[in-house]
């Protein structure tokens, strides 16, 4: 009896410290500067068709500062390996602290949960940005919703978005 | 010769195919001086054969590595509301007229569509219009589209990051 009293116990007292700890990782997004100490290692994640362009369209912008890049693509898409490829080889970047970079397709939500994770585990801090796709003027997609509590940084491309959703980022159409 | 070039992207959009070979959309098309009509359908099933519309000059395939030399050859972009498709038209500068599909899950792409519409950058229609709406369009309503500025993400990234 008293081993059944202790074990919920400890559950609940493990479920109250890894709230607790989902809600600092979460919080100390913004104090976070990978960028001081060095390059920025980042994952993208990439979709299905018009997924894949807009990310790249953000990638293409990033500077040599960005490095190494990752990218997760699904093993049937073929076309945005070779999208990627012909990106990547343009760019001849040839080492860090880490971020997610994703935009739209629910694929990214498992990746996302495990950065989170990395984090509230207290072994590495791992940044969230996610880009809502540009075809999300009135309402967020699946993905963007359940992503909109817990990512770092949270980009819009339309205002009445930005209205809608206060903590996200609006810088007009970035694609 | 004035061209039309139809993309459905990395989709299969082969109800569009169907209303864009059709007689009467045909029909429509030439009496605008249209005389070419160049096909990309993508994973769609319907891939016309080059002389099975005999009154319009046909060429269809399913992908390129790259659509911009189509684009650039065209006088009218017929395309599915993906945003690849749309934004590189657009970035084209090219008159585009979007097609929803309505059989689509959550059809979230007319949101766009329409948002661009009423920004006066595209004309958007269905399968089911898409006749009428070739027959009634006015191409010089259309506004030029500006493209968007990635760098301002990558300045805001770069600033909330620390990078130098």
């Amino acid at each position: 009896m008293a081993v059944l009293v202790a074990a919920v116990f400890a559950t609940l007292l493990t479920c109250l410290l890894f709230i607790i700890r989902l809600y600092i990782v979460v919080k100390t997004g913004p104090n976070y500067k990978p960028g001081t100490k060095g390059p920025v290692a980042v994952l993208v994640v990439a979709g299905s068709g018009g997924h894949t362009t807009e990310i790249l369209r953000l990638m293409e912008s990033l500077s040599a500062a960005y490095t190494p890049r990752h990218y997760v693509i699904a093993d049937t898409d073929r076309m945005s390996e070779d999208k990627i490829c012909t990106f990547e080889r343009s760019k001849q970047h040839l080492d860090s602290e880490s971020q997610v970079l994703c935009n739209g397709p629910g694929t990214c939500v498992p990746l996302c949960v495990a950065g989170l994770l990395l984090g509230i585990l207290g072994m590495k801090k791992v940044l969230l940005v996610y880009v809502e796709s540009i075809c999300r003027v009135q309402t967020l997609s699946l993905t963007g919703k359940i992503l909109y509590p817990i990512s770092d940084y949270f980009f819009v491309q339309w205002s009445s978005l930005r209205d809608k959703y206060p903590k996200s980022i609006f810088l007009g159409r970035i694609v | 010769m004035k061209t039309v070039f139809v993309t459905v992207g990395t989709t299969s959009f082969d109800e569009l195919i169907e209303s864009i070979t059709s007689p009467e959309t045909v029909e429509a098309l030439k009496a605008r001086g249209y005389e070419r009509l160049v096909l990309q359908v993508g994973r769609g099933s319907l891939l016309p054969a080059a002389h099975s519309c005999p009154h319009i000059r046909l060429q269809a395939y399913r992908f390129k590595d790259s659509i911009a030399e189509d684009l650039k050859q065209a006088d009218l972009v017929i395309s599915h509301a993906g945003a690849g498709s749309c934004l590189e038209a657009l970035g084209a500068g090219k008159s585009l007229l979007v097609v929803v599909n309505d059989k689509l899950m959550n059809n979230h792409q007319l949101e766009m569509a329409r948002q661009l519409h009423m920004d006066s950058h595209l004309l958007y229609c269905t399968c089911s219009t898409l006749t009428q709406t070739l027959r009634m369009m006015d191409l010089s309503v259309l506004q030029p589209f500006l493209p968007g500025q990635p760098k301002n993400f990558a300045n805001f990234l770069d600033k909330a990051l620390g990078v130098q």
